[in-house]
């Protein structure tokens, strides 16, 4: 996984609640067989609208991307990250995260930041205004920083710590080899098993 | 104090807990379907990995399968690329497939429960939302993205963040004609999509206690779309006569100590859960969404709402751009909504039971004209049990198209979808924008209240046919 210390970018203000993940990537864009090439899938439907802030040409380039509250509910696709982060973004802001989306997220070193509401408005009113604006997310000190803004965000010292070194999830679990195979080995008999009988 | 019966479950399968770690919990039971597992495969042949337990894993195809000419080449090159892809994956890895044409292949979340695999305080995962379903066992069951996979299949355990526990406490009893899918969601409605964030729910009172587990099951499927991160039933005398002589259940000593155990698998009278909702039965109606998430939903008695009638200002710009998308009105009646097509099956609503209620509504009777009724089986199982009933009869002569069983017209990864403009009344789980196909508008429905919308050609309750039986009082 790619670590992430700090990043600064510009924002894409995404005022929307309740965005899921159909709108992110839609189905069928689920037929692939690789992690890359979603970029053209993301907010597919949505993009078709001229007026959709993705497609103004002042966002082009933006990495950050500020959104309404309940993001990525639904389905559990990992490739609305993907997609995301294929697209160019490194971070997302939300008061609220769907909990399956933001464990794709942080496993896959795409930052999402849970800001308080009255945060996210200010920077919607700021990056609105000023396209050029850039947001500052800053893992080391936990705080998201703009113009006028100053703001801590919570992450349990876990994940962080897993980010910050781009750690992976499956070589640290593998270092417990002994503790799996000491719980394996008092399962219980009664225990389901897919071998047909 | 006492435990919840999600912790109790939860405390079974620590296989290491640290001070400042996540818990590392084993997984009992791995369900794969081919949309996000091929990733997943990719990252242990990168790593040179295998499939830590095979013995506990177990593939179907759903998403992508046609539910029409199985026996022919798949028609979409993508889609055929994907299902050789899980073909190929499970031969090499060596885990069991139940592909397209094999009897026991069908919606993942339906085939783990018919094999008698999900049991009672067992740990499920899939990548699949939906796994939320299997909780109606009394399993701890989440939907895990493709990463979770690949280090489930690597290791055959999750670290996974602690939770909180809600309690959906359901008395009374559900009126007739009123049912599990009603219930669940109009406790989405009352609790919002984002409402159980971080909680696992248990689904409790007497209401629940009466339930089949078929119908248990449709709650629980839809707890993810309350934002959940799992929702639980604790098993009684009807998880285990439902379970007992199936393939995988277990026999002999071993069935005797399963439930024995069972039997400890509900919350302890003095365990304080860190939410609790109340919902009273009796006074639940038929119920439909008119919006584009499933919060969005009323008694199919109503009229849809006014924007402006929210208090919130993002629920109210979200209602706008509901009723903007699915063309609908303020103050238009619920049941005067017209729909060109009506979709029975889903991991949600595609099991025997909810065949049956459909067909008894539509028998004898013939689905309004213009309006086209797609009948998907959950599985090949459920489509067999089905046919020895005669139910597939029921449906066609009612006009209705019966099909091969899959994931289908709940998200369009096949080729059944909606047409841009399209509305349909659909017993499936999610009435995204775009959802059951580009442009397509999806109101969710339970499957009595999609059979009536098909003869009426607008969203109805059995009640609403004229001819309908009359209730006899109970």
């Amino acid at each position: 996984m790619e670590a992430f210390t700090t990043h600064t970018g510009r924002a894409v203000p995404l005022r929307r609640g309740n965005v899921d993940t159909d709108q992110i990537i839609p189905a069928h864009w689920l037929k692939k067989v690789t992690r890359n090439g979603f970029e053209d899938g993301l907010f597919e439907a949505w993009r078709k609208d001229e007026s959709f802030v993705l497609n103004a040409p002042e966002r082009k380039g933006a990495t950050v991307l500020v959104a309404g509250p309940d993001f990525g509910t639904g389905s559990s696709r990992e490739h609305a990250v993907w997609a995301l982060q294929n697209y160019g973004f490194k971070t997302v802001l939300s008061s609220r995260f769907a909990d399956i989306f933001r464990g794709n997220s942080l496993k896959n070193g795409l930052l999402t930041v849970v800001l308080p509401q009255e945060v996210i408005e200010q920077l919607w009113k700021l990056t609105e205004a000023d396209p050029t604006a850039e947001v500052t997310v800053d893992l080391v000190a936990r705080e998201v920083r703009a113009e006028g803004v100053t703001a801590p965000f919570e992450l349990d010292d876990n994940a962080r710590w897993r980010l910050l070194e781009g750690l992976d999830d499956i070589s640290l679990t593998l270092g417990n080899e002994a503790d799996i195979a000491a719980f394996e080995s008092r399962r219980p008999s009664h225990k389901p098993s897919t071998v047909r009988a | 104090m006492g435990r919840t019966l999600a912790e109790k479950v939860w405390d079974d399968h620590v296989v290491r807990r640290a001070e400042g770690e996540p818990d590392l919990l084993f997984i009992d039971l791995h369900l794969l379907h081919e949309v996000t597992s091929p990733q997943a495969f990719d990252g242990l042949r990168m790593n040179g990995r295998q499939v830590r337990r095979t013995d506990l894993t177990i593939a179907t195809e759903d998403h992508n399968t046609p539910t029409l000419d199985i026996d022919k080449p798949i028609a979409d090159p993508v889609s055929r690329t994907q299902l050789e892809t899980l073909r190929k994956n499970c031969a090499e890895f060596g885990v069991r497939l139940h592909p397209l044409g094999d009897v026991d292949q069908g919606v993942v979340h339906v085939v783990g429960p018919q094999l008698g695999l999900t049991q009672p305080g067992t740990t499920v995962v899939c990548g699949d939302s939906h796994t939320s379903t299997h909780g109606a066992f009394g399993a701890l069951a989440f939907g895990i993205g493709t990463s979770q996979v690949e280090h489930v299949l690597a290791t055959q355990t999750l670290p996974m963040a602690p939770f909180r526990t809600m309690a959906v406490t359901v008395d009374g009893e559900l009126p007739e004609g009123v049912t599990a899918k009603d219930l669940i969601l109009a406790v989405i409605a009352q609790i919002g999509t984002g409402g159980g964030q971080g909680y696992v729910i248990e689904y409790r009172g007497s209401a629940i206690e009466k339930l089949s587990m078929e119908s248990r099951m449709t709650i629980c499927n839809m707890s993810i779309e309350a934002g959940a991160r799992a929702g639980m039933i604790a098993p009684d005398q009807i998880t285990f006569d439902y379970l007992e002589g199936r393939d995988h259940a277990p026999t002999g000593a071993d069935w005797d100590e399963a439930l024995a155990y069972w039997k400890t698998l509900r919350t302890d009278e003095d365990a304080v859960f860190d939410h609790e909702v109340r919902i009273d039965a009796d006074a639940l109606t038929p119920f439909v969404t008119w919006g584009t998430n499933p919060g969005q939903g009323a008694p199919l008695s109503a009229s849809v709402p006014d924007p402006a009638s929210f208090a919130d200002p993002g629920d109210r710009l979200s209602a706008e751009k509901a009723l903007e998308y699915m063309g609908l009105t303020a103050g238009q009646p619920l049941r005067e909504v017209a729909v060109d097509t009506v979709f029975v099956g889903s991991c949600t609503n595609g099991r025997i039971e909810d065949l049956r209620a459909a067909a008894s509504v539509v028998q004898g009777r013939k689905i309004a004209d213009g309006v086209r009724m797609l009948v998907v089986p959950g599985s090949v199982r459920v489509a067999l049990q089905a046919v020895d009933e005669g139910l597939d009869k029921v449906f066609t002569a009612a006009g209705a198209e019966w099909r091969h069983a899959g994931c289908s017209m709940c998200l369009g990864m096949n080729p059944d979808q909606l047409a841009p403009g399209e509305r349909s009344a659909s017993t499936s789980n999610r009435n995204f924008e775009g959802r059951q196909g580009k442009g397509g508008r999806t109101h969710l429905v339970s499957p009595q209240v999609a059979a009536a919308t098909a003869v009426l050609g607008r969203l109805a309750s059995p009640a609403d046919l004229s001819d309908a039986p009359v209730l006899t009082e109970v």
